[in-house]
């Protein structure tokens, strides 16, 4: 991941203007600053052939778009941003509604992708992304395993395949201190019912679904390899393509590379299911995501006019076309195939999983949870000392932040 | 030399670091007493997003902040006194485990946790650095002329390396089923989780610090080494002192000035130890005060920074520089000035 990371930093593509396959040529110079997975890079490629543009795909965007946009002019015109990375764009107000554009460039654009906040339209998503079940289908054949649909499932099927001997640590997951873990109690918190916040922006997490989803992660741990504080998407991912482990829940933008014959020992056998259910009722244990593209205030309207004329040349079917295994895209065109079964079960599951909250209270959440929680699982705190602590260092950030008297 | 001359001489550095080191500091130490904060409303928000089909809405309260008329956040900043030391240092948590006795209790705490390591860390690391310098300096020293060009370039190489990289490359050779860790397991008959536990982290990271410091001391000592005094040496040679003696009671402390010198510089390095954490991973079990500043400082996904912790933190790191090289800086005081008469 680090190196990736790194390697990605570098990785400014600058691309010529050999207007290959778009439609128009791109006369307004254009820079565009995104995270650097494959639907990204997929995406501004496409956008490249217009000519004039310049994408930076770097997995670090977060930390420099607010600076970046709130430069006048702003260093960027196109930012590709989830819904937790929006959020400090749109507090900061860098970022234009985009209602008039989307009138007259935005024709092919379904309702679906089009970020409303207060009715106008600040952003326009392209894929979804969502954490959810993957699992070897070959090895839960073998032992006569239903597709697990709830955690308790799961659990017992990783025993079965523990007793039998076939894997050591047959479950993955994604608890890398940090944001990973906070992210995983996130998903099985609300999996529980949990709420986030009181009305007074207090914290809810000390409550009977937080030690609920405690325990049923520290159960986890039980199926899951030694290092698991470790380990991050790209490590669970490597051990399902190097056939270590038999499931895990996770990102469905790694789908792909678990068929990726050139670097998975196991392609072919990797299913994807509905995120598992935490409790009997409930919503599946994860919530929804979506990346897409905003852009920038400080710019002339021509310039973004620009911007977002070519970021819709990008967005079209022959894109999606090319990498329809990349990402789970909204746009036109996009065949869901065997991929997406995970994450259309999990969206359409009833209830539905809720979507990661945009709101500066949940920045400040997820950093105190993503420091906080390894020492439950390093056995130094027990459930509910651990969402004291949790309670407290949100407390004490929220009020340094001013959302808190 | 001339006041003029000198003053021209030392003036740019003076302005440099004036610039650059003296008034990031003053900023930093007002910073860390003082509080700056959006100013915030709570408004009622209607958030649209997709699903797979369809989209859900949401209606909910958020908190936003206020912007003017010009697009930009309204702040305010306050004077906090130790408000953030405190938030840093958790003092009433640690009297409360003092009172219970419980080291477990204070070691739950970030900041006494970080410093417990970063002390540790330091002064575990420091007289390895030295010993094995030495060790490889008086190799070297004795080695014939021949093969000396090709060893001193191999025990350089880890210097050469950028820590974060060498420290990577260790995860690298332990985590998971890394090449040295399958070796171990294949070696002994048994699992082994390098990365599982907090203590076989933190030998690692010793490993890996004495394994990249240590040739700057060798390439410290095998200079000093040059300058030992033959005849001193050959004198206590006639006097039948053995190898071990000659080491003890010439070499040693010829050198003296040299460890002073690599201790000062390994206690200012090492207790701003940064690279290991990241490149190890270890945030689950150890972190130093160099990382807990840069967690701070890091934007969550919502923008928030936490810069008032962030410079009582790092002003808090610079204290305890300074009482760790009050020692070592006032031998060297002594050292000055007995030379000077």
């Amino acid at each position: 991941m680090f190196l990736r990371k790194i390697a990605l930093a570098g990785a400014v593509s600058l691309m010529g203007s050999g207007a290959l396959a778009c439609s128009y040529e791109n006369e307004v110079p254009i820079k565009s600053l995104s995270a650097g997975f494959e639907a990204w890079k997929a995406l501004t490629d496409a956008m490249a052939e217009c000519g004039n543009f310049q994408a930076e795909l770097d997995q670090e965007f977060r930390t420099k778009q607010p600076a970046a946009f709130e430069a006048n002019p702003a260093l960027y015109q196109i930012g590709g941003v989830a819904n937790g990375t929006i959020t400090p764009l749109l507090n900061a107000g860098t970022i234009r509604p985009l209602d008039d554009l989307v009138e007259k460039y935005g024709q092919n654009l379904k309702p679906n992708q089009l970020i409303r906040i207060n009715g106008q339209i600040m952003a326009v998503a392209m894929m979804v992304n969502t954490q959810h079940l993957m699992y070897r289908s070959d090895v839960l054949a073998d032992l006569g395993i239903e597709t697990p649909t709830t955690w308790d499932e799961v659990l017992a099927a990783s025993a079965k395949i523990k007793e039998a001997g076939v894997m050591e640590y047959p479950l993955g997951a994604t608890l890398k201190s940090g944001w990973n873990i906070a992210q995983d109690f996130n998903n099985m918190y609300t999996g529980f019912g949990g709420t986030f916040f009181n009305e007074d922006n207090t914290t809810a997490v000390n409550s009977d679904a937080g030690i609920k989803a405690l325990e049923m992660m520290k159960a986890m741990t039980e199926y899951t390899d030694p290092e698991v504080l470790v380990s991050d998407s790209t490590y669970v991912q490597q051990q399902f393509q190097q056939g270590k482990i038999a499931m895990a829940n996770l990102w469905s933008s790694r789908a792909g590379a678990m068929n990726d014959e050139t670097e998975s020992q196991v392609a072919g056998k990797v299913v994807m299911a509905a995120a598992p259910k935490a409790m009997e009722g409930g919503a599946p244990a994860t919530t929804m995501w979506w990346d897409g593209i905003v852009i920038a205030k400080n710019i002339s309207d021509a310039e973004a006019e620009a911007a977002f004329r070519l970021a819709m040349e990008g967005m079209n079917a022959e894109m999606v076309q090319g990498a329809n295994d990349a990402a789970i895209w909204l746009v036109e065109g996009y065949e869901p195939n065997d991929l997406a079964q995970g994450v259309i079960e999990t969206a359409t599951a009833i209830p539905p999983p809720p979507a990661y909250p945009s709101t500066t209270q949940m920045g400040l959440l997820h950093s105190a949870l993503g420091n906080e929680l390894p020492a439950f699982f390093t056995g130094e705190r027990d459930a509910k000392a651990t969402l004291v602590a949790i309670t407290e260092a949100y407390t004490t950030s929220a009020k340094e932040a001013g959302v808190l008297k | 030399m001339k006041f003029k001359t000198f003053a021209a001489f030392v003036g740019p550095s003076v302005f440099m670091m004036l610039l650059f080191i003296a008034a990031p500091l003053v900023s930093v130490l007002i910073q860390s007493f003082q509080v700056t904060q959006p100013i915030l409303e709570q408004v009622e928000v209607e958030t649209c997003t997709p699903g797979f089909l369809t989209q859900t809405c949401v209606t909910e309260v958020k908190t936003v902040p206020v912007l003017d008329e010009n697009g930009a956040t309204v702040t305010e900043t306050r004077w906090v006194g130790l408000q953030s030391y405190q938030n840093v240092l958790q003092m009433n948590k640690v009297w409360e485990a003092v009172g219970n006795g419980s080291w477990n209790d204070i070691m739950q705490i970030d900041f006494w946790k970080a410093l417990r390591f970063t002390l540790t860390f330091t002064l575990l690391t420091l007289p390895l650095v030295i010993g094995v310098g030495l060790a490889i300096a008086l190799a070297v020293n004795n080695a014939t002329r021949a093969i000396r060009g090709p060893v001193i370039f191999i025990s350089l190489l880890p210097f050469i390396i950028t820590p974060v990289i060498g420290a990577l490359s260790i995860y690298w050779l332990f985590v998971g089923d890394g090449i040295l860790t399958a070796m171990l397991e294949r070696w002994t008959g048994t699992n082994i989780s390098m990365f599982a536990q907090g203590w076989t982290i933190e030998i690692l990271m010793y490993f890996f610090q004495v394994w990249h410091v240590a040739p700057f001391a060798f390439v410290i000592f095998y200079a000093g080494l040059q300058t030992v005094n033959m005849d001193t040496l050959e004198s206590a040679v006639i006097d039948g002192a053995s190898r071990w003696e000659r080491l003890r009671h010439v070499i040693v402390p010829h050198l003296m000035p040299l460890i002073i010198f690599i201790a000062l510089i390994h206690l200012m390095d090492t207790y701003r130890a940064f690279e290991v954490i990241v490149g190890f991973r270890s945030q689950a079990h150890v972190i130093s005060l160099q990382w807990l500043t840069y967690d701070f400082m890091t934007p969550d996904d919502a923008g928030n920074r936490a810069i008032s912790r962030a410079s009582a933190s790092a002003m808090l790191t610079m204290i305890g520089i300074v009482f760790l090289l009050i020692l070592p800086l006032r031998r060297t005081w002594r050292d000055h000035k007995g030379s000077a008469h």
